[in-house]
């Protein structure tokens, strides 16, 4: 279980968390959104404790993250895989190298052990026979297919997807997406994403969380979140930008009269 | 300069030596308590040692030549040429060699190592890393500093070797002084201690030139202009590191052993 309690976040002087709070339970498939620079991926890197909180509280499992140290986090993310948004890939190591990483370091498998579970992970994300190849010569989707192989080889319970369609045309972005699924049905992990996507919100998500101002501001199922009729879940999900009066009556004044 | 903008700077600069500092601590944690990858110590070893070879070997063999040839210009003028060899091997031997082999390796490892953390970190890299409970320092700073700590004195030696090799070459072949004659005052002149100030120094150095370039990338801000701007500071930061704390190892040192 996750859960975020009255979180702050700022950079600078600039306030991106205000507050915000959140559960998840254990096997959920959920979906944060927000406008671009809203702090989705903010918030996502706190539930991993890659970014350390002003204020607030992030529980996994009954433990606080903010209380623990680099080391003792490392135990903690052990629990988690995470998709990064242009996949993070290592560059100078192969695919087989960057989806092995976690079992070369726990020094616990055999390597024929590795070169299965490598094989399975692969296979999963529809990508088999490329261990040999670099990341470079990979596309930008079979790069997030790579991720995440990465993120599952070493079977998470929580895997976090961030902007995982980001960057890819639709095809791709529904091939991930459907991905995203599968790893969630099969695997029974509890499953979180950011995204402005909205087709892809629709297709990976039971339920979504909407970010606005630094604070949670909806919450609830996926159907009922897209069908809102609340103006600011509306205009986003619809994708209709909110004009400012001030600006609206700036361009009014400045219209040419005909 | 106004008053604020100097303080401004003291307390950055203070902050970075903090920061510094701690991740000196860390990496001395980490190798008491984590047990480092041969494999990846190995990688680095060839890249910081055997891969810097061609560019010690030449500054050690150019600055032995230059030296012999300058210091024989002078003691010419005394009828004293037979002493050049001593000056050679000793200078090359406790200051030359370990400074100008600590300035080539800055230039070409710190660099490289504080580009290559710097674009990992941009992209996210290092944060993926984290998520698959792997901390930075063990994987990356601590084979890094092993192996700058082994290469430097081994290089430096072969700088002192090449240069006194070198300024033998010169002095005796061009500048017409006795080979006997040359061997005999640098063996006269030269006392282990030299040599053993001048690797302890070397030392020194490739652990300098290791931890300012990984903070500088780990560290780095983001975009390219961030990995340039973190390749140069480390650069810098190193070269005068190196520089000034020659001088008060030289006064330390020679105490120490005479």
């Amino acid at each position: 279980m996750i859960e975020v309690r009255n979180l702050w976040k700022s950079f600078g002087s600039q306030p991106v968390l205000r507050g915000a709070s959140l559960r998840i339970e254990r096997g959920e498939a959920v979906v944060i959104i927000g406008r671009s620079g809203g702090g989705k991926s903010v918030l996502l890197k706190h539930l991993i404790a890659l970014l350390q909180a002003d204020r607030g509280e992030v529980i996994i499992e009954g433990q606080n993250l903010c209380e623990l140290n680099e080391r003792q986090l490392l135990r903690v993310r052990r629990k988690f895989g995470m998709l990064f948004q242009m996949a993070a890939l290592f560059d100078s190591l192969t695919v087989y190298e960057n989806v092995s990483f976690v079992l070369r370091r726990e020094r616990k498998h055999t390597e024929a052990e590795m070169r299965r579970l490598v094989a399975e992970a692969l296979e999963m994300v529809e990508l088999p026979g490329i261990e040999q190849k670099k990341p470079a010569e990979l596309s930008g989707g079979m790069r997030k297919r790579v991720g995440l192989a990465r993120a599952i080889v070493y079977r998470p319970e929580i895997v976090l997807y961030d902007e995982p369609t980001t960057g890819l045309d639709p095809i791709a972005g529904a091939r991930i997406d459907s991905l995203i699924r599968r790893v969630w049905e099969q695997l029974h992990v509890t499953s979180v994403a950011v995204t402005h996507d909205m087709p892809s919100a629709r297709r990976i998500s039971d339920r979504i969380l909407m970010l606005h101002d630094g604070v949670i501001y909806a919450d609830g199922k996926t159907g009922d979140i897209l069908t809102s009729t609340d103006p600011i879940i509306y205009n986003f999900v619809n994708g209709i930008p909110t004009v400012r009066p001030a600006a609206t009556a700036a361009l009014a004044a400045n219209s040419p009269e005909f | 300069m106004p008053l604020s903008l100097v303080q401004s700077r003291v307390r950055n600069f203070l902050e970075q030596l903090g920061e510094l500092s701690q991740l000196i601590g860390e990496a001395g944690a980490s190798l008491r308590h984590q047990r480092p990858s041969w494999r990846d110590f190995i990688d680095q070893l060839y890249f910081v040692g055997v891969k810097s070879q061609s560019v010690v070997i030449t500054t050690g063999a150019a600055t032995g030549m230059v030296l012999c040839a300058q210091t024989f210009f002078q003691f010419h003028k005394v009828k004293m040429d037979t002493a050049t060899g001593a000056v050679v091997s000793v200078g090359m031997s406790s200051e030359l060699g370990p400074v100008l082999a600590g300035l080539m390796l800055t230039a070409r490892v710190g660099a490289a190592m504080a580009a290559e953390l710097g674009t990992m970190k941009v992209t996210e890299q290092i944060d993926a890393l984290r998520t698959l409970a792997t901390h930075p320092v063990d994987y990356l700073v601590v084979p890094r500093l092993l192996a700058a700590v082994v290469a430097g004195p081994l290089l430096t030696a072969e700088a002192i070797i090449v240069g006194i090799a070198a300024s033998y070459m010169v002095g005796v072949n061009l500048l017409g002084i006795e080979g006997a004659y040359y061997l005999a005052y640098i063996n006269r002149y030269t006392e282990p201690h030299d040599v053993v100030i001048g690797l302890i120094k070397a030392t020194w150095f490739g652990g300098i030139i290791a931890m300012i370039s990984c903070y500088k990338g780990l560290t780095c801000p983001q975009g390219a202009e961030g990995v340039g701007r973190a390749t140069t500071e480390a650069v810098v930061a190193a070269s005068i590191t190196i520089l000034i704390s020659n001088f008060f190892l030289t006064l330390f040192l020679t105490r120490l052993f005479n």
